[in-house]
């Protein structure tokens, strides 16, 4: 398993290095340009150094929608993560039905997004939608577009329902890779089903679900098009994300600076929270294994 | 081994997934006037009415093209440039890896909203605003990243005596990759070109933002119409549907590399 040592792989590292740097230190740093200026116009910009970082960071609606958005994201992993699991373990490993069963579940997720917002009000309207005129028959009063619950339990239905397959795929990759001696040995020994799951089944999946809580992470936390196209960050703010925000401050109010500052502090807890995931899951594999 | 209520339950979570797809189908299948005023579980009149304006509508079908043409360039340009880079990553240890695997997925974890002005400025400067190749290259920002982490993952799976027995043997660096590595790791491109696809398909803000007519993807078109002439239900969903007919293809294509070979695309 030793890698060599060897410098010149950077030689075959350089192509990818051009692309992303292209597109990711350039802008990055306008960015950051943005962030510490105030631009007037073409040639006019005075340093302001911090001033637009404490001016966001004592901004409360940006306090709220990052706590929004805390919540939005704890939820979503504490679903869809479970489910996506059993989903995955309910999954047959074999015969015709498995490619049935792959096809189905993967056809949310290659519905462009803001397609999957348009899916959501066409099945959630109260007049012409299947689910908001069901529940609205039953005398429920359900009005995404109203109530701010409504919204929440629509935005979380909607994120599950696109989602969670790609959970799912990623466990099901995982438990397919076990090799069958492993469950032969847990019958010879009369293991329960639970134990199978949690002693060989849960720790063989590890790496696959660190890329699974790591991307939808990443992904819930930077939600943008769905919420948009579905609700539009209401009713009155109740589903403001930190992206809606950053997009109403930055096209909406055309306040550069402030906008800058923002999405750098934006990018940083994405990296902190990454980073951290990445590390705990990480060490709880090793104390396991 | 296998439940009947786990088989019952995932039958039923399929259908629920499949239920807001339906709908949309069906709307798509009736005119304006027939949706806003009944509501029909299964179209009693169903017509292909919204189907036809978009495929004789330049201003719509357009938008497919485009939407294809950048996602197969993104497609290319992101495996090919993540290949060695994945090898690199997968068989050396060299100043900085680390960091450099890092870094590279931290670009996956800019809010795209960030990136929307700058982009928009710096594909102005050097002259690619609303060319297919300026959001084939945007996208390169998440889907590079994303390629080298799953194909390192496959690569590592390949034993390294491979590679040592075909260097023994004489082989070069090249013709070792292309005639004896690639085939080995079919699979994980496979896999990689699906999530490349996928990714690159959904995005719309960035390629909203490169484009103004010329290179519009599908998902903007749809979007512009609504807003233009009031809310076509019918028109809508039926663009919204054709919008999944690529994906479900592709799909349909690499599902065996997926369910055999996923899991060697690991952290």
């Amino acid at each position: 398993m030793d890698k060599t040592e060897n410098n010149r792989a950077w030689l075959l590292v350089i192509p990818v290095l051009l692309v992303v740097a292209f597109s990711a230190i350039i802008p990055l740093m306008t960015v950051v340009n943005f962030s510490v200026q105030d631009i007037f116009g073409p040639g006019e910009r005075v340093w302001v150094g911090t001033e637009w970082f404490e001016e966001v960071l004592a901004d409360t609606r940006l306090h709220d929608a990052l706590w929004r958005q805390f919540l939005f994201s704890g939820l979503v992993l504490l679903i869809e993560i479970p489910l996506g699991v059993m989903i995955a373990l309910a999954m047959p490993r074999e015969g015709w039905s498995v490619s049935l069963v792959l096809v189905v579940l993967a056809l949310p997720l290659l519905i462009p997004w803001n397609v999957i917002g348009t899916i959501w009000i066409i099945f959630t309207r109260p007049d012409i939608g299947l689910m908001g005129n069901t529940i609205n028959r039953l005398g429920l009063g359900f009005d995404h577009t109203a109530s701010p619950l409504d919204a929440w339990v629509t935005l979380m239905l909607m994120e599950v329902w696109h989602w969670t397959p790609l959970v799912a795929l990623l466990a099901y990759a995982g438990l397919k890779a076990i090799p069958d001696a492993y469950f032969q040995a847990a019958q010879i020994d009369g293991a329960s089903r639970w134990a199978v799951f949690r002693y060989i089944q849960l720790p063989k999946m590890r790496g696959v679900l660190t890329i699974a809580i790591l991307l939808r992470f990443m992904d819930s936390f930077l939600i943008y098009a769905e919420p948009f196209v579905l609700t539009g960050g209401g009713p009155g703010n109740a589903t403001t994300f930190l992206s809606i925000y950053l997009v109403k401050i930055a096209v909406g109010q055309f306040d550069l600076g402030p906008a800058a500052a923002f999405s750098i502090i934006y990018f940083l807890i994405v990296l902190l929270f990454s980073w951290i995931f990445y590390q705990v899951l990480q060490n709880v594999g090793r104390g396991r294994a | 081994m296998r439940a009947r209520p786990a088989t019952v339950g995932l039958i039923l979570y399929l259908l629920l997934l499949l239920l807001p797809i339906y709908w949309m189908v069906n709307m798509s299948l009736r005119t304006n006037a027939d949706i806003l005023t009944s509501f029909q579980l299964v179209p009693t009149d169903p017509t292909f009415a919204n189907y036809l304006k978009i495929f004789t509508d330049a201003s719509w079908y357009s938008g497919y093209v485009n939407s294809i043409i950048y996602v197969t360039m993104n497609t290319v340009i992101s495996l090919t440039v993540a290949l060695p880079a994945a090898y690199a990553f997968s068989r050396y240890r060299f100043l900085g890896d680390k960091h450099l695997f890092f870094w590279l997925l931290t670009n996956r974890m800019a809010p795209p909203a960030v990136f929307l002005l700058p982009f928009f400025q710096l594909y102005q400067t050097i002259g690619l605003i609303d060319t297919h190749i300026a959001v084939a290259l945007a996208h390169c920002l998440f889907n590079v990243p994303l390629a080298v982490w799953v194909l390192e993952g496959f690569m590592s799976g390949v034993p390294r005596e491979i590679d040592e027995t075909a260097y023994l043997d004489g082989y070069s660096f090249p013709r070792f990759f292309f005639t004896v590595f690639m085939p080995l790791i079919k699979t994980g491109i496979g896999v990689t070109a699906f999530f490349c696809f996928m990714f690159s398909w959904v995005e719309l803000l960035m390629a909203r933002t490169l484009t103004t007519t010329n290179a519009k993807p599908i998902a903007a078109v749809m979007t512009r119409t609504v807003s233009a002439t009031g809310l076509d239900w019918g028109l809508l969903a039926a663009a919204g549907v054709l919008t999944i007919v690529p994906g479900a293809l592709v799909i349909w294509f690499v599902r065996n590399y997926m369910a055999k070979g996923f899991a060697l695309g690991r952290v």
